[in-house]
């Protein structure tokens, strides 16, 4: 390879990524090189399509919410003709922050430093005392508030590019779409509110959350404790994730690999075959007899499919680089250094504005929030932890490489149809294709820019 | 036919529609200084129950600190210092009876790696201050908590206020009704949340 293929890091550093990425094991450093961090900054999250919020969290014009692409601060806003925006929360003037409220409505922002104003869609409004100035300000687009120069939503989701090569987003989402559009589904109106969140961060590279996502290796592992406390009461009942008991290979979960990172482990043919299925699998949560009893008595058989929308869909959905929809959670990553992640479970309830349910929406949200809970405080709390511990052992230098070799080289493990991978439940062939993808990623130096709004 | 009382910490039947409407309701507005209470002896039981409650949980007397709590009981840290309804909003933990034995037997598993060596606790609980309700053997109790939590080489702070619904029992002592623990940093992403508060 010439030495122009290689990727630039501080000090003249140069980055080899078809050493450092293997099919069968990648290099320490991505995890533990803050130059490779650096660069992800702006070749995954910047050159790719990165979540950044979703609709539900803007309902109404002149709403914001802060977020984040990369390190970059956003607000992602909706203006007066509802149209969305990703505003760079960078003032123009000296560059401090002009929003300093995670959420909430508002028809302009004020800078507190010096009182520049800005329309909700970016564009300056007002400098004061601008007879000071020999320019207009206003006159000069360059001015306005810095945004995502591409944000494309689908069915709610909203993400963001800066790369004005990338691919539109429903091309790059290909194959995962179906399992997003199944996940919305099963709701009345095809569609969910999210609400608040379990929010936890780790000391470790955000890549081990995304390692882990689709991993059905880990789990009856790094889920002990959790397994047997949801079948405390009786050994044998299979509660929540006991579907990896035994040898989980042999049973009838899939992982799928759609390309461009994506990938979905499907659980759902583990479920029996009738209404209720997905609740009866429910761990004890508060409320859930009461509930149900009283669900049963007012709607007889229809109850089944009601519990069943306060269950978790057995499904986890990974969107590349930041989205991890699992159950009914829509769980974002952060990155905040080479070595730090936050990690966010949101909250969804049901919408129901056409009462679909008959009345039960509210009764089935208050069980819904009581199953999302449980699993990021007394899950993932053990897998945040083992994370840690893999951030610590990759102190080792002489040992530098991470193996995720399960499966590879198995004859009549895969299938590929139609560019879709499917293995079976614990394997690392999804750890394997999105590595592949982010080298690609890593590889390539597309240019990226900003917009400076209608005025452009 | 006579059904036997359901035990709450098998099965969750008291956690209804109108166990979180009232919950919600009595702690909503509760901290009015004309309600202080002004008894000592309820303030000398208050400090003591609360004493006793950190001492349970620094030595890591799990069962002896559930014992604390009366059989029907929520245990409610918000998502947001609002507090919100936890029946539309996702809190950072809402327990039943139940669930706060699921904690400690999940705890005392062995497995669970989050808590593996369990952390070192430290708490201190000042600010005592007592509230009554219109029931006369009911009393919201107020306490600002600082504790320290020593995992993985390093200190960790968990700061904020906790308020105690409690009933006097016949035994001069109180059982906990509710406990709701409010961090200051609740709506935070916070790293390792598996210390019980
Ligand atoms: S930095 Fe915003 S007005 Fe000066
Ligand atoms: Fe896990």
């Amino acid at each position: 390879m010439s030495d122009g293929n290689l990727a630039p890091g501080r000090d003249g550093r140069r980055f080899d990524f078809e050493a450092l990425i293997h099919e069968e094991k990648v290099h320490r450093s991505l995890y533990t090189d803050p130059d490779i961090f650096a660069l992800e900054l702006t070749r995954v999250f910047g050159a790719t399509w990165v979540y950044l919020a979703h609709e539900s969290q803007i309902p109404k014009p002149f709403d914001f919410f802060q977020t984040k692409l990369g390190l970059r601060p956003i607000i992602v806003t909706r203006d007066g003709k509802n149209e969305i925006h990703a505003l760079y929360n960078r003032c123009t003037h000296r560059g401090a922050t002009v929003c300093r409220q995670a959420k909430g409505s508002t028809r302009s922002f004020r800078c507190p430093y010096h009182g520049w104003t800005y329309s909700i869609s970016g564009e300056l409004a007002g400098v004061p005392w601008r007879e000071g100035y020999a320019r207009d300000h206003k006159e000069e687009g360059q001015f306005n508030l810095a945004q995502v120069p591409r944000v494309e939503s689908y069915r709610g989701f909203i993400f963001g590019t800066l790369n004005l090569e990338a691919a539109p987003l429903i091309e790059h989402l290909a194959g995962v779409r179906k399992p997003i559009d199944d996940w919305l589904d099963r709701h009345p109106g095809g569609k969910v509110a999210v609400c608040e969140a379990n929010r936890m961060k780790f000391k470790g590279n955000w890549k081990l959350a995304y390692d882990n996502s689709a991993d059905g290796y880990h789990v009856i592992f790094s889920h002990r404790s959790l397994l047997m406390m949801e079948n405390r009461f009786s050994p044998d009942d299979e509660k929540g994730m006991s579907f990896y008991k035994q040898h989980p290979d042999d049973g009838p979960i899939r992982v799928h690999y759609y390309g461009n990172g994506h990938h979905f482990k499907d659980k759902r043919p583990t479920l029996a075959n009738h209404p209720g299925a997905m609740w009866q699998i429910e761990g004890k949560h508060p409320g859930m007899e009461g509930y149900e009893a009283e669900l049963r008595e007012k709607y007889g058989d229809d109850a089944d499919f009601y519990l069943d929308l306060a269950a978790g869909i057995p499904m986890n959905i990974n969107v590349f680089p930041n989205l991890l929809i699992l159950g009914n959670h829509i769980q974002v990553l952060e990155p905040l250094s080479y070595t730090e992640t936050a990690t966010t479970w949101y909250g969804t309830a049901v919408v129901d504005e056409e009462n679909e349910l008959n009345g039960a929406v509210d009764a089935i949200n208050a069980l819904r929030m009581r199953t999302q809970e449980q699993f990021p405080l007394f899950g993932e709390v053990d897998d945040l932890t083992n994370f840690e511990e893999i951030q610590v052992g990759l102190g080792a230098e002489e040992d530098p490489w991470v193996y995720m070799d399960r499966g590879l080289g198995l004859p009549d493990r895969f299938t590929e149809k139609d560019g879709v991978i499917t293995g079976p439940a614990t394997d690392e062939v999804f750890m394997r294709e999105y590595m592949k993808h982010y080298k690609k990623l890593m590889m390539a130096n597309p240019t990226l820019s900003i917009s400076r709004g209608g005025s452009d | 036919m006579v059904t036997a009382p359901a035990n709450p910490s098998e099965t969750s039947h008291y956690i209804t529609d109108a166990y979180y409407t009232d919950l919600v309701k009595v702690f909503a507005d509760w901290d009015d200084s004309a309600q202080l209470s002004h008894d000592t002896v309820v303030q000398q039981r208050a400090q003591a129950m609360l004493y006793q409650e950190a001492r349970y949980l620094d030595q890591g007397k799990f069962k002896e600190w559930l014992d604390l709590f009366a059989p029907e009981c929520a245990y409610w840290i918000p998502g947001s210092w609002e507090r919100g309804d936890p029946r539309r909003e996702i809190t950072f933990a809402f327990h039943d009876r139940r669930q706060l034995e699921d904690r400690v037997y999940r705890l005392e598993t062995g497995y669970a790696w989050s808590q593996h060596p369990a952390s070192r606790t430290n708490r201190l609980v000042s600010n005592i201050e007592v509230f009554q309700t219109n029931r006369s053997d009911v009393f919201m109790i107020r306490s600002n908590f600082n504790m320290t939590e020593f995992l993985n080489g390093e200190l960790r702070p968990w700061v904020g206020y906790a308020v105690h619904r409690v009933q006097q029992t016949g035994e001069g002592t109180f059982k906990i009704l509710a406990k709701q623990v409010n961090l200051i940093n609740c709506d935070q992403n916070i790293r390792n949340p598996s210390v019980t508060l």
